[in-house]
């Protein structure tokens, strides 16, 4: 590049910032724009054809964001994400987010991701952590396409294959989940906390964590802070 | 310490001016505070607006922010010092040279602030190193920090050298490194320095109101 | 050739020539005056040469995720000012548009203008400070940021009164905005967006063919789009390497797609390119600011029905995002249908656009770190929340 690229001369002609195969703003709106009620349905159908014995099923999102989501097995999350990103009329190449979830009441998370139909897989008993992404796709501006992985239970079987092999995106936001959830991302090139110190030992987004308790004289304590008052002086 | 208040207004007049030395000593120092470079959190950015163009701290000789601990006599701990960041916070108070002075900027650095059920956030730095002033506000505005800084000055001025009371840094026997915590399974060890740090322990009743 | 564009360079590039014990590790941050707070970065130097750079996050991490699944919905507002605390009113806007989509509340149409008028205000304090701090990084301390903060002064003095606050406004509300505008309050913003244009004219002036900005900035830094993309890069840096992706245009949200602006795009996504494609930004947000000015519609300032106590969306999940000054600003709401979220989740750019430093930074020197770093523009609050 030269000195003389982006230069308030530019500024004056202002086609010549742009490549010339996209240089309308309104090009820049996609016209096979699909709306995310059917984004998922219609990925999963793809999956179906491409692998017939991989375990992908609808979920309904009952609330009005109609982001329904595709949950996916963990064995074959990253040649769904794989495949998801290089097949060019699909072309989801930019994973966005990453969500942690801890679910140790597993109908709760059937009443969120509501299973399609009546043979969706029910959800464990004993609950699970779940890992969530959302995926879109830059060159057909479409998305978020929502998939959804869970791990066995809480405890032992929080294992999770790493998807950062296909997206770098996740490299940083799986170490934030292994650090605050627990789930062990195998595959994961450099799987260390991230936010916590090295040798922190708790995983504090998980509900059943409980803080360490170093509450500090309140004048006027009330509310949350009053019940934390009451549990952390002795009653006369 | 005895100036006859008279004798050295007429003297002032003359071009001689009587002091004690203790008095010149405070002056010399509150008038030209080096602060650390540390921001922390949000309200390092207020404190970057006191020192630039509308508030311009340079008027209270205290614009000269080093990025050197060793060079620097007043810490300002401007946001949330996160359990964390507490022993790096400790340790570049230690690395001061004496006298060295703190102001807590902001409900996080007093307190936690907003983020005080966090489990993550320390609950007021006066737990690991003393504090001289605390400004509220989240974040304070820059007139407030300059507010804090004059009433930093004014408590300089009032330093005792000598004597029973005098200041900690002109006590041989006074301590200038606090104890750096360290990072435990579940939380800092220790989780404050008692020594300088006791919280009143008030019984509460069932309702929560003290009894 | 990239065969894969998720393939680390890290590995790839550069293999220490020397024994390990040849090279010098050094710990920049989490104190230092060029990591923009709280940051660390673990850098190994052959020489002068970065081998190896692993960042260190955590030192600002205040649980704001944690608080807010604790708490009502209404109360994380106050707390989204302060994750990228040099632009509040864009961490608001987000958040209540994932708590919109979330519980399908419509917006009136003079919030959104309010909203896209505060929105853009917020991107110039961003651009313009950050100009000022990297500047800084490149050894003009204190000089640009002055001329910066002068202006951000202006624009903190017209928010201040409309919210009350310099810089905390906490002022979207879910299904609007807390207040209206004051009388006179966009007279003063036109004022300001006028002369805005003539600073930014200095400003450029002082920047564009600096022979010592050219020099430090020119062909450091720059990936491949693909990595880019791959790598989670979004906002400014993402543009400056030429990819056409801007969610207010790709993902129109609000009253975007009224307005006529443009895009800037850079050409190499070098460092030089991502100081002057803000620079580009803020020229187009005042086209923006200019039409939403003009067209500022009477009528409500917040949904009529909107429900500030015991405010329950329904089951549910939704992710929103917006094009915040830094990049894609995400919010991740899962509802269990109480007066809490059961998740809450922020995207946040400054942490995600980290991700491929270290590829951007090896086999360069130790001083492009800084710069490289500087132009990433990150908030410590944003990265570890």
């Amino acid at each position: 590049m030269t000195a003389e690229h982006l230069t308030p001369e530019d500024r004056q002609s202002p086609d010549s910032l742009s490549p010339p195969d996209r240089e309308s703003p309104d090009s820049l709106a996609s016209p096979d724009r699909e709306s995310p009620d059917s984004l998922a349905a219609a990925v999963l159908a793809r999956l179906r054809t491409a692998f017939p014995r991989a375990g992908v099923s609808l979920r309904t999102n009952p609330g009005p964001a109609v982001q329904h989501s595709l949950l996916v097995s963990p064995a074959d999350l990253c040649d769904v994400c794989r495949f998801l990103r290089d097949t060019p009329d699909l072309a989801f190449d930019f994973l966005s987010n990453v969500s942690g979830v801890d679910w140790p009441d597993p109908s709760k998370a059937d009443a969120v991701a509501a299973p399609a139909d009546e043979q969706g897989t029910p959800a464990a008993a004993a609950g699970f952590l779940e890992v969530i992404y959302h995926l879109y796709s830059t060159r057909r501006r479409i998305g978020p396409l929502v998939l959804r992985v869970r791990t066995a239970d809480r405890l032992s079987g929080v294992q999770i294959p790493s998807v950062v092999a296909v997206f770098r995106s996740a490299e940083f936001q799986e170490r934030e989940i292994f650090d605050l959830y627990g789930v062990e991302f195998t595959g994961h090139p450099d799987l260390r906390r991230i936010l916590m110190w090295d040798e922190f030992q708790d995983h504090p987004m998980r509900k059943d964590y409980v803080a360490p308790d170093d509450y500090e004289y309140e004048p006027t304590p009330h509310a949350a802070v009053l019940e934390k008052a009451q549990r952390h002086y002795v009653q006369p | 310490m005895g100036i006859d208040f008279q004798l050295a207004e007429d003297m002032k007049s003359q071009g001689v001016h009587v002091t004690s030395f203790e008095s010149l000593v405070n002056w010399g120092r509150a008038s030209s505070l080096w602060p650390l470079q540390f921001g922390l959190a949000c309200c390092a950015i207020e404190m970057i607006a006191a020192t630039m163009a509308r508030y311009d701290m340079a008027r209270f000789g205290a614009e000269v922010f080093r990025p050197s601990p060793r060079q620097a006599d007043l810490m300002i701990v401007a946001g949330t010092v996160t359990k964390k960041m507490a022993p790096q916070v400790v340790r570049l108070y230690n690395q001061m040279a004496e006298p060295k002075y703190v102001i807590a900027m902001g409900a996080c650095a007093i307190s936690g602030g907003p983020f005080k059920d966090g489990y993550n956030v320390l609950k007021g730095i006066d737990r690991f190193i003393p504090v001289d002033v605390v400004i509220p506000g989240c974040p304070p505005r820059p007139e407030a920090l300059l507010d804090g800084l004059l009433t930093l000055r004014a408590k300089i001025a009032r330093e005792k050298l000598l004597g029973k009371h005098r200041a900690r840094h002109a006590n041989p026997d006074g301590t200038a490194a606090f104890p750096v915590p360290e990072f435990g399974a579940h939380d800092l060890e220790p989780t404050a320095n008692r020594e300088i740090w006791n919280p009143p322990a008030i019984v509460r009743d069932a309702e929560g109101g003290e009894a | 050739m990239i065969s894969d564009p998720a393939t680390s360079l890290t590995s790839a590039v550069l293999a220490p020539a020397v024994d390990d014990d040849q090279l010098l590790h050094v710990s920049l941050g989490p104190q230092h005056p060029s990591t923009h707070g709280v940051f660390r970065m673990n850098v190994v130097l052959d020489g002068e040469t970065v081998v190896r750079l692993k960042p260190v996050f955590g030192y600002l991490h205040r649980n704001h995720e944690k608080i807010a699944e604790g708490t009502s919905y209404l109360a994380s507002m106050p707390y989204t000012d302060r994750l990228d605390y040099i632009c509040p009113l864009s961490n608001n806007w987000a958040y209540a548009r994932a708590v919109e989509k979330l519980a399908g509340i419509e917006v009136p149409e003079r919030a959104e203008f309010i909203r896209v008028i505060l929105a853009e205000l917020t991107r110039l304090i961003n651009h313009t400070a950050f100009a000022g701090f990297i500047l800084g990084d490149m050894g003009a301390w204190g000089s640009a940021l002055m001329y910066a903060f002068r202006e951000r002064e202006k624009i903190l003095d017209l928010f201040e009164e409309l919210t009350g606050a310099r810089m905390m406004a906490n002022f979207m509300r879910f299904g609007g905005c807390r207040n209206d505008l004051p009388d006179g309050w966009s007279a003063k913003v036109s004022k300001l967006v006028d002369e805005y244009g003539p600073f930014l004219d200095e400003m450029e002036k002082f920047l564009v063919g600096n022979e010592i900005l050219l020099s430090r900035t020119l062909n450091v830094g720059s990936l491949p789009k693909e990595v880019l993309i791959n790598g989670g890069i979004t906002g400014p840096m993402l543009r400056a390497a030429g990819v056409p992706y801007d969610i207010r245009k790709v993902d129109p949200y609000g009253i975007y797609e009224r307005f006529d602006f443009r895009i800037p795009l850079g050409a190499t996504g070098d460092c030089y390119d991502r100081i002057m494609i803000r620079f580009l930004e803020m020229r187009e947000s005042l086209k923006i600011l200019h039409q939403a000015l003009d067209q500022l519609p009477d009528g409500s300032f917040i949904h009529p029905k909107a429900k500030i106590r015991n405010f329950k969306p329904p089951l549910g999940e939704a992710y929103a995002r917006i094009e915040g000054p830094k990049g894609e600003l995400g919010f991740h709401l899962i509802s269990d249908g109480s007066t809490r979220p059961y998740r809450y989740r922020i995207r946040p750019p400054s942490f995600i656009n980290l991700t491929l430093i270290e590829d951007m930074c090896l086999g360069l020197d130790l001083a492009d770190v800084v710069v490289i770093l500087g132009s990433i523009d990150i908030v410590l609050g944003e990265v570890d929340r």
